[in-house]
C-alpha cells in the first residue's frame, strides 16, 4: 500500500517530451478512420476546394491546349484561336493567362479557402467532446493538432487531385469540340501534367491553410471547457 | 494509510460577466488509498467544480491540490498529460465514447498514449472487456451500444493504464435505475480486485450503498464527511424529508 503514484515517474531529462506518445502510423489510421465515418461532411469541406482547383486547372490546360496549337505555326489553327476569343499578337507564341483570368483564379482560391476554414471551424466545435475526451485520456495539444492537419492533408489530397483531374479532362474536351483533333494531338504532355501538378499543390496547401487556425482552436482547448460542452 | 489526494484549502471563482461567483469557498479534503469515496451535493453546490480540481482538469483559484503529495499547479503540460494518461482514469456521465472508434478502439486508446504496443494493447484491451462483459462486441461502435454498454466501455477505458484513481462524474446520470445499479457494482468490484481509489461525484443515493465515506457539499463548502456506519441513519433521515 506504500507504492507511489509517482514513483516511476521519468526524471525530468529529454525524455520528458517522450512520456505521452502517439505514433504517426496510428494517427494516420485515425485521421483517416474520422474522414471515413464523416464522408459525407468531409465531401462538403472538400467540395469547395474541388471546384476551386478545377477551375485553376482548366484555365492552365486550356492555355497548353493553346499553346500547343501555336507551337504547331500553322496560319488556320492561329485563325481559329482568333476566332475562338484569343487575343492574339501577329507575333505571339505562346498563350499566357490574362490578368483578368488570373484575378478570377485568386478570387475564386480566396472564396474556397474562407469556406474550408468555416467548415474546419464548424468540424472542430462539432467534435469539442471527442477531443476533450481525448485530452482526459492524456493526449497533448500536438496529437490534436496532428490529427487535424493530417485529415485536411487527405481530404486536400484527394479534393485537389480529383478537382485538377476534373479540371484538365473538361479544358482538353473543350479544346477537341473547339477546334477539333488538332486541339488534343498537338497539346504538350509535360506542359499539362504540370498544370495538374501546380494545381494539386496549390489545393493543398489552401486546404492545410485553412485548416490551420481551427486546428490550433482545437488543440488549445482544456479539456474541462470540452466537458461542460452540452450534446 | 497514505493519503492520495490531499485538497488544502482550495477556493475557486468563476467570472459570469461582471460578477464572481464563487463555486468553492475554501475545501479540505483528504482521500486515502483504495476508498471508495462519494461526493454528494445538489447541482450548483460546487460538487463539479471540486471534482474537476482532483483530476487536475482546472486549476484553484488558491489553495492547493496535492495528487500523491505532488502539487499538481507545479506540473507542467507533458506532466499534466502524462498523469491524466497513466494515473488517472476518467468516466462520465455522458460517457464520452469517442464515436468513431469501436469499443476496442475506445480501451486501446489510452494504452497507445502510454507508449505500449499495438498487439499488446489490443490483448490487454479484450482482457479489460472481458472483465466489464462485452467481449463480445469490441467491434461494435459507440452508436450500436446501449447506455449501460457504453459506460462499460468507458470503465474498461478507465482502466486501461492500470490507474491509482478512478474518477467518475456522475456515473449513473444517464442510466435507468437497473443499468445504473449494474454500473455500480462493477466499479465497486473492480476497485477492490484492483485496490483504486473511487472518487464519484453523483447525487445518485444508490451509490451510497458501496462507498466506504461521502463528502457532501453544500454552497462550496463541505458540509459533513460520513463514514459508512453512519450512513444508513442520515439517509434515513434523508429520505423521511424528502
Amino acid at each position: 500500500m506504500n507504492e507511489r503514484i509517482f514513483a516511476d515517474f521519468p526524471e525530468k531529462t529529454s525524455r520528458v517530451q517522450r512520456l505521452v506518445v502517439l505514433p504517426f502510423g496510428k494517427s494516420v489510421e485515425i485521421a483517416f478512420k474520422s474522414i471515413k465515418v464523416r464522408f459525407f461532411r468531409s465531401l462538403i469541406t472538400t467540395l469547395s476546394l474541388v471546384l476551386a482547383v478545377s477551375f485553376l486547372s482548366f484555365t492552365d490546360v486550356s492555355n497548353a491546349v493553346a499553346n500547343g496549337m501555336l507551337a504547331g505555326r500553322s496560319p488556320e489553327l492561329r485563325q481559329n484561336l482568333i476566332r475562338a476569343g484569343y487575343d492574339l499578337d501577329p507575333e505571339a507564341t505562346n498563350v499566357a493567362a490574362s490578368p483578368k483570368q488570373r484575378w478570377i483564379i485568386i478570387l475564386s482560391l480566396l472564396v474556397c479557402a474562407v469556406g474550408i476554414v468555416n467548415a474546419q471551424l464548424m468540424a472542430v466545435t462539432e467534435r469539442f467532446r471527442e477531443i476533450g475526451t481525448m485530452k482526459c485520456l492524456g493526449a497533448l495539444d500536438r496529437f490534436v493538432l496532428r490529427l487535424f492537419i493530417l485529415e485536411a492533408g487527405m481530404q486536400g489530397l484527394v479534393g485537389s487531385a480529383a478537382g485538377a483531374l476534373v479540371g484538365a479532362v473538361f479544358a482538353l474536351a473543350g479544346g477537341l469540340i473547339r477546334f477539333g483533333g488538332p486541339a488534343v494531338q498537338l497539346v504538350a504532355l509535360t506542359e499539362v501534367a504540370a498544370s495538374l501538378a501546380s494545381a494539386t499543390g496549390i489545393g493543398i496547401g489552401l486546404s492545410l491553410l485553412g485548416v490551420l487556425y481551427p486546428a490550433l482552436v482545437a488543440a488549445r482547448m482544456q479539456p474541462v471547457e470540452a466537458m461542460r460542452v452540452e450534446q | 494509510m497514505s493519503n492520495v489526494v490531499r485538497v488544502s484549502n482550495v477556493t475557486k471563482s468563476f467570472r459570469l460577466g461582471k460578477i464572481e461567483v464563487q463555486a468553492l469557498k475554501g475545501v479540505d479534503l483528504q482521500i486515502a488509498r483504495g476508498e471508495y469515496l462519494s461526493i454528494m451535493g445538489p447541482s450548483g453546490s460546487g460538487k463539479s467544480t471540486l471534482f474537476n480540481m482532483i483530476g487536475g482538469l482546472d486549476k484553484p483559484t488558491s489553495g492547493k491540490v496535492f495528487i500523491d503529495e505532488v502539487d499538481i499547479a507545479q506540473l507542467d503540460a507533458y506532466e499534466l498529460a502524462w498523469l491524466r494518461c497513466r494515473k488517472i482514469g476518467y468516466i462520465f456521465q455522458t460517457f464520452n465514447i469517442i464515436q468513431v472508434m469501436t469499443a476496442l478502439e475506445n480501451v486501446t486508446l489510452p494504452m497507445i498514449f502510454a507508449g505500449m504496443n499495438s498487439d499488446a494493447a489490443v490483448q490487454k484491451g479484450m482482457k479489460l472487456l472481458e472483465q466489464v462483459g462485452l467481449v463480445d462486441r469490441h467491434s461494435h461502435k459507440p452508436f450500436e451500444l446501449s447506455g449501460g454498454q457504453q459506460q462499460r466501455v468507458a470503465i474498461a477505458r478507465a482502466l486501461a493504464n492500470d490507474p491509482a484513481i478512478i474518477l467518475a462524474d456522475e456515473p449513473t446520470g444517464n442510466l435507468d435505475l437497473t443499468t445504473g445499479e449494474e454500473i455500480i457494482a462493477l466499479l465497486k468490484r473492480l476497485s477492490q480486485q484492483r485496490g483504486v481509489t473511487v472518487i464519484s461525484a453523483t447525487h445518485d443515493f444508490k451509490m451510497l450503498n458501496v462507498s466506504d465515506k461521502v463528502v457532501w457539499i453544500r454552497d462550496g463548502r463541505i458540509d459533513k464527511i460520513e463514514n459508512r456506519e453512519e450512513l444508513s441513519i442520515s439517509i434515513g433521515r434523508i429520505g423521511m424529508r424528502e
